[in-house]
């Protein structure tokens, strides 16, 4: 199918193109984008104008814990491609389990589906799950979610085995006996709320093993949902050292902090949790700088799970369908230019993930999000499709909706 | 950012914390509970504030001496009071908070006095019966967590008034661990909306909170230099699961830095009065000598108490 997308403000972060161009897709690929490929006819055409058409989004962390509603959220927020943690239940630790989520996310047809394997027999962090079979079912790298691995020995172990076959290890830094109690960053505020607190070194502590243990066994590690400024700067330092770590943001800790909590307020309960100003603005800065990606760290949570006295509420907010209006929210309070902010949940995504996606370049599979940068909308319960309808971010008007999703060439969402 | 506690008219309907309650608030409540402390004295100890209305003890943590307190309060002023031991049995087979909140007022409750022991229960309480709009219904926090536990902290106030009359003179010590206390976290908040222009805070770094300084407060480690001069100490309860983890060596240790003497009370003023919010632990936070001395007023502070927590449910039942 031949199809055209006109009058719209093409952004492709990546091949630095931002202008107004038609795009052309053949065969579910970019074929062109201004000038027509030669002897197209158009078998469709998608009117843009107004619009914003970019690389379809790529979400480095997106719990889908029912798979139709969130993959149907996913498409709804632009996001083609999402990045699923292991943290399911039972967790994905068995090439099976890996081969069935990738089997069904393809029946469905809506985001492409990317598993993390489980690095460790359900996530326990002692003995190591089958990574090659799982990457053979499709995962894409190892994880712990955000589960620490306790023992130093068996993180050694896991970083030179995936070494071994050049497989990277996502982890999310957090010190276990840090964090283990605590429920609310350690500072002014839950000093304030009688709040048990993870102290900033839950953060430093573990990126501290994670990077010298790179540094011994070369393995290629991710690290997921900064929370720090310290914890930034150590990565940042091993990065200079030409080590091979990277690392992600969640959307959220990019715009709200400690102060956020207010009185009690569970949709203010992340993990890792927000933490102070001077962190939000090292955070922000860092991804202002291109050091990083933005995510949405999607974690739907039932309404009985939010209701709930602040420590007892599950962590996590529902994030694929505001993944795009809070990093456009994020860049102007960041004064980052539009095309950079794309390329922070596009390119630099599919940097850290090694995919040949997140352009639209000739030749590159047409995932495409289209959406209007200056609609507004109240995210509502009723507005999300996502099954997880607790947001810190519910009753506020929120800047950009998503008009239309292709993925590989075919439209999947129309607003 | 919208206070629960208060109304639309800036009255108290719910009372959650002393945090972000005005001075007047206070003074109202203080004053309230001098005119009630005449009715504990009488022979019949009745007003008929509270008639036809239904108090209940909410508790999902144990305490004998809160409960008994509230129970002999709200019975004062007229209520019926219905006590709830709600343990984690009951909230194992899966009712949740809320769900028992929607119970208790189909059964026409006027007023809640909540005790639980997560930070910010009585707020999520709070904030539902405003959602199911249910403003007739009141809550009164009796401990949440380390959080708040404000009608202690206002009997302390009344104890501090009753003894040094002005609070903008003083010099406050509170002694122990601040970290796990709601009661200092209530009385900080009180001291500073009061005016007392020195509030310091007593104890070992790994029973203190961090940033304590924001709250207006002044860190001490060594106790002879802490109490130099104080019109007021406020001892806390030492819990006895703080002494198994690593926050402390040993009862000993901690007494022998920490614990009130004789010898380390003399160097607070003459007329320096010694509170507790019970129960004591003898040997271990406080000697017997102080305890059970001239300057203690452990046990007029239980009898303020009740006072107190009258003036409270008849003063947010009221609004």
């Amino acid at each position: 199918m031949n199809i055209e997308i006109k009058n719209g403000r093409v952004i492709d972060p990546k091949n630095g193109v931002d202008r107004k161009a038609t795009l052309y897709i053949v065969d579910g690929k970019i074929a062109g984008l201004g000038d027509a490929p030669a002897g197209f006819s158009a078998d469709k055409t998608v009117d843009a104008a107004g619009c914003v058409v970019c690389p379809g989004l790529i979400d480095l962390g997106a719990r889908l814990n029912s798979i139709e509603a969130e993959l149907a959220a996913a498409v709804a927020g632009g996001v083609t491609s999402v990045v699923v943690p292991p943290d399911a239940d039972p967790p994905l630790d068995e090439p099976e389990l890996a081969d069935r989520l990738v089997h069904r996310g393809a029946e469905i047809g809506k985001a492409r589906v990317l598993p993390l394997g489980a690095l460790t027999l359900g996530l326990q962090g002692e003995r190591l799950a089958e990574l090659a079979g799982l990457k053979k079912a499709g995962c894409v790298a190892f994880s712990q979610a955000n589960r620490t691995v306790v023992d130093t020995e068996a993180l050694l172990r896991a970083m030179e085995y995936a070494a071994t076959f050049g497989f990277a290890i996502w982890l999310q830094p957090q010190d276990h006996w840090l964090s283990r109690n605590g429920i609310a960053h350690e500072g002014e505020v839950s000093s304030r709320l009688g709040l048990a607190g993870i102290p900033v070194a839950a953060e430093t502590i573990a990126v501290g093993t994670i990077v010298q243990l790179v540094r011994d066994t070369g393995c290629r590690v991710h690290l997921t949902r900064l929370s720090s400024a310290a914890g930034v700067a150590l990565i940042q330092r091993a990065q200079h050292e030409g080590l091979p770590v990277t690392f992600d943001i969640g959307v959220h800790h990019l715009l709200l902090t400690e102060n956020d909590i207010g009185y009690f307020n569970p949709h203010a309960r992340f993990s890792p949790p927000l933490r102070a100003q001077g962190d939000r603005q090292a955070l922000s800065t860092a991804a202002a700088a291109g050091l990083a990606p933005i995510c949405s760290d999607h974690t739907p949570v039932g309404a009985d799970d939010k209701l709930l006295p602040f420590g007892e509420a599950k962590p996590g907010a529902t994030g694929l369908e505001v993944l795009l209006p809070l990093t456009l929210k994020w860049a102007e309070e960041a004064k980052v230019t539009l095309p950079d902010a794309l390329a922070r949940i596009t390119s630099a995504p599919a940097k850290v993930l090694g995919l040949a996606s997140g352009e639209l370049g000739v030749g590159a599979v047409a995932d495409i999000c289209i959406f209007d940068p200056e609609a507004t909308w109240q995210l509502t319960p009723e507005a999300l499709k996502s099954r997880g309808k607790n947001s810190p971010w519910i009753g506020y008007m929120l800047t950009g909706k998503v008009k239309s999703t292709l993925v590989g060439g075919r439209v999947v969402f129309e607003a | 950012m919208h206070n629960p506690q208060l109304n639309k008219d800036g009255e108290l309907t719910h009372l959650l914390s002393i945090e972000g309650l005005p001075q007047r608030i206070l003074t109202q409540i203080l004053d309230t509970a001098a005119s009630f402390m005449e009715v504990s004295a009488r022979d019949v100890k009745k007003v008929p504030l509270l008639r036809g209305k239904s108090v209940f003890n909410l508790f999902f943590e144990n305490s004998t001496r809160t409960r008994t307190t509230f129970e002999i309060a709200a019975k004062r002023l007229s209520a019926d009071v219905i006590n709830l031991d709600i343990n984690k049995s009951s909230t194992a087979k899966g009712e949740t908070l809320l769900d028992t909140i929607d119970n208790l007022v189909a059964m026409h409750a006027n007023l809640f006095v909540v005790r639980h022991a997560s930070s910010g229960a009585p707020y999520l309480i709070a904030e539902h019966l405003q959602r199911i709009g249910r403003d007739d219904v009141h809550v009164v926090n009796a401990g949440d967590g380390r959080h708040a536990h404000p009608t202690q902290g206002l009997l302390d106030m009344y104890t501090i008034r009753h003894y040094k009359k002005d609070f903008t003179q003083l010099r406050v010590a509170i002694v122990g661990d601040i970290l796990h206390s709601r009661v200092a976290r209530s009385d900080i908040h009180a001291l500073t909306t009061l005016g007392v222009p020195e509030v310091r805070a007593i104890g070992p770094e790994t029973l203190l909170p961090k940033h304590l300084d924001k709250l207006g407060v002044h860190v001490f480690h060594d106790m002879n230099e802490g109490l130099k001069d104080v019109d007021v100490v406020i001892m806390l309860r030492l819990q006895n699961e703080r002494m198994t983890g690593a926050l402390l060596p040993s009862a000993g240790e901690y007494f022998r830095h920490y614990g009130l003497t004789p010898q380390k009370l003399a160097l607070a003023k003459p007329d320096a009065i010694v509170m507790h919010p019970g129960p004591m632990n003898r040997g271990i936070e406080i000697h017997s000598a102080v305890a059970d001395g001239p300057q203690a007023v452990i046990l007029p502070q239980v009898t303020f108490g009740i006072a107190v927590r009258m003036a409270v449910m008849s003063i947010v039942a009221g609004n």
